[in-house]
């Protein structure tokens, strides 16, 4: 499935363009090509090893691809940059296993992530002004870790480390957000939270979500594409995506 | 958890906790600083409060190797990078100030020649190297006793931390870059005197190095010098900048996605610490009397890594205090059964790794605790008595 026509090209928040990585022979990604709208919130599904990793590694400066092209805002190529320079294009990752500072409290993750100067000896004579002291504050209270501020990161909860994580994105201010499988391993309580949160996010920026959660995925209420073997296998709503025949097949016809 | 892995695992310390440590330490340094060359050079030698000379040059080594000690906890403790090649920062600083007291000696050498050293008269050569250039002249000697290091510490922080090269296979470069340098500096042409090193020094700044006074002066300078080291690196570990290179240390992965250069900041503490490696190899140098290419040994270097681990990394203080510690224990022993020294320092190491993977500075509160607990054990409170029966 192909992606054409020029308006969703030079508009798109995020336009990946035939994009094929090989590990050793085997194509983790095989000529994938999507595009994200600016604003939009968008479900990415698949089974194991379908490529979904992978996409998030090349979209975020890990991974570089052997063919096509990744296009943010329409005009920039990430696929020449590293990490660093992805994140201040405005592009946040969030990790599948929470991955938060444990040793620092939850109010220094949010500092040491919040949009700031990035050069070494800023971060050596860095003192925090009001403004980011405050905006580190409004989102500990949207993520519900006010009163977990000054806890070591490492002592809190399970679910609580993701919407940490989550907070932490949401201080860098990026343009587009990747979050992977950010319900993976919570209660049911947490996970209608986490939809709350994310549901309070929606149109603030453009979001991709990548789960295994049918449920989490459904109560989104968000289009969905589904990869597999490293290409899209179908796109649209959740519902008419679960009842294409190629989704089926994939998912139980085995 | 593997004793290999431990050595990688973080050791955090609790933030707000250190500034007792400091006070304390500080103290510690002033007093050394002004009371040991006063016991020294004033109290008469028959009395009980004498300070004995060879007592001083043994302090002043124990703190240069203290200074050692806190430049790899800040990499180390801090950073998670476990250098086993700080020994050659070390050296090469030792090496400046070497070279500098050589040019000093002039032509009161055995062969009388005022300008090639002795040894370079031995080996026939006709004139000074142009690395010996500009030793002559003790400033630029202290700037090079930081800036070879910190140089050197750059070329391998920039070709190894921009691979992501980390972990077990940093340490064992880092143990073949000493080794190497070992190699290079026992070769005679490498000119910088071969296995005898450089030695027969005779004064600094004009001074007579076997005079109390000037000892008692490389001391004084010695605690100086620790005390500001130790200060810096407070300053720099309680900055953003040492928030993140913790942060570094504890997920580098999530550091680089926060849009961080983490090579930038690794290769800045790294240098900083060889930098200050140096200082203590300069300070060391004329307080011993020699340098020679067993200092580039990669068992030094191990050494060194055992004082932070067993006074306790990822405090800076634990390290100056694992650093004096050890290196005292060193002497006793090695005084009264030398053969045991290795394994007593080889046992130490895997009982702290294992048992007390905060040292001992780290461990100190909990026993402290423990010894409470049992006074207050044998004098039950008496405000309690219920509290000692057994429910029934």
């Amino acid at each position: 499935m192909n992606v054409t026509g020029r308006a969703s090209y030079s508009e798109s928040q995020l336009y990946v363009d035939g994009v094929t990585v090989s590990f050793d022979g085997f194509k983790a990604l095989n000529n994938l090509s999507f595009v994200v709208e600016p604003g939009e919130m968008r479900a990415i599904i698949g089974p194991n090893g379908a490529g979904k990793t992978t996409m998030m590694d090349v979209i975020t400066g890990k991974t570089k691809p052997d063919e096509g092209r990744v296009i943010f805002k329409g005009d920039i190529d990430l696929g020449k940059r590293d990490e660093a320079a992805v994140v201040a294009l405005g592009i946040g990752r969030k990790f599948q296993r929470p991955s938060v500072f444990e040793n620092h409290s939850v109010f220094d993750n949010l500092e040491l992530a919040i949009k700031s100067d990035r050069s070494t000896f800023a971060c050596l004579f860095d003192r925090l002004d009001a403004d980011r002291k405050s905006k580190i504050e409004s989102t500990l209270e949207r993520i519900g870790l006010a009163g977990e501020r000054d806890q070591m990161a490492g002592k809190l909860s399970h679910g609580q480390k993701q919407w940490l994580e989550i907070g932490m994105l949401l201080v860098q201010d990026p343009e587009l957000l990747f979050l992977d499988e950010p319900v993976a391993g919570m209660t049911d309580a947490e996970t209608e939270a986490t939809v709350e949160l994310l549901r309070d996010l929606r149109g603030e920026r453009s979001i991709v979500v990548v789960e295994h959660d049918m449920a989490f995925v459904h109560a989104l209420g968000v289009k969905v594409t589904v990869l597999h073997e490293g290409s899209v296998l179908a796109e649209g709503s959740m519902d008419q995506v679960q009842n294409d025949p190629h989704v089926i097949e994939v998912y139980l016809g085995r | 958890m593997s004793l290999l892995q431990r050595l990688y695992a973080p050791q955090a310390q609790e933030p707000g906790k250190g500034r007792l440590a400091s006070a304390i330490l500080l103290t510690v340094l002033a007093a050394i600083a002004i009371l040991v060359p006063l016991l020294n050079l004033t109290v008469p030698a028959d009395s009980a409060f004498h300070v004995p000379t060879y007592l001083v040059s043994l302090l002043g080594k124990y703190l240069c190797f203290a200074m050692l000690a806190l430049s790899i906890d800040l990499i180390w403790g801090f950073c998670g990078i476990l250098s086993l090649g700080h020994g050659a920062f070390f050296a090469l600083g030792g090496y400046a100030m070497g070279m500098y007291m050589m040019r000093q000696i002039g032509d009161r050498g055995v062969y009388g020649n005022a300008e090639l050293p002795d040894f370079m008269v031995f080996l026939n050569w006709k004139e000074l190297p142009w690395y010996w250039y500009g030793f002559d002249f003790f400033p630029f000697a202290v700037v090079m006793a930081l800036f070879v290091p910190g140089l050197l510490a750059f070329v391998f922080g920039w070709l190894t931390f921009r691979s992501r090269v980390s972990g077990v296979y940093l340490s064992i470069i880092t143990q073949a870059m000493t080794y190497a340098l070992m190699l290079a500096f026992f070769r005679n042409d490498m000119g910088f005197g071969g296995n005898n090193g450089l030695t027969d020094f005779k004064d600094l700044l004009g001074f007579d190095l076997q005079s109390d006074n000037t000892r008692a002066v490389l001391l004084a300078s010695t605690c100086v010098a620790l005390a500001g080291c130790y200060l810096m690196c407070r300053a720099i570990v309680a900055s953003k900048l040492g928030r993140l290179i913790a942060a570094i240390r504890d997920d580098e992965a999530r550091v680089r996605f926060l849009g961080y250069r983490v090579e930038n900041f690794k290769l800045f503490v790294f240098v900083l610490s060889a930098m200050i490696a140096g200082l203590a190899g300069a300070l060391y140098v004329p307080q011993v009397g020699i340098i020679n290419p067993g200092e580039f040994a990669p068992a030094n270097s191990i050494e060194a890594v055992i004082w932070v681990a067993i006074g306790g990394r990822g405090t800076l203080y634990g390290a100056i205090a694992g650093g004096v510690l050890v290196n005292y224990a060193k002497t006793v022993l090695t005084g009264v059964i030398p053969e045991v020294w290795l394994f007593a320092l080889g046992g130490m190491f895997i009982a702290v790794t294992l048992f007390f993977p905060k040292g001992l500075v780290g461990s100190l509160p909990a026993a402290i605790d423990w010894v409470k607990r049992r006074i207050g054990k044998r004098n039950p409170p008496a405000s309690s008595p219920l509290a000692e029966e057994p429910g029934q």
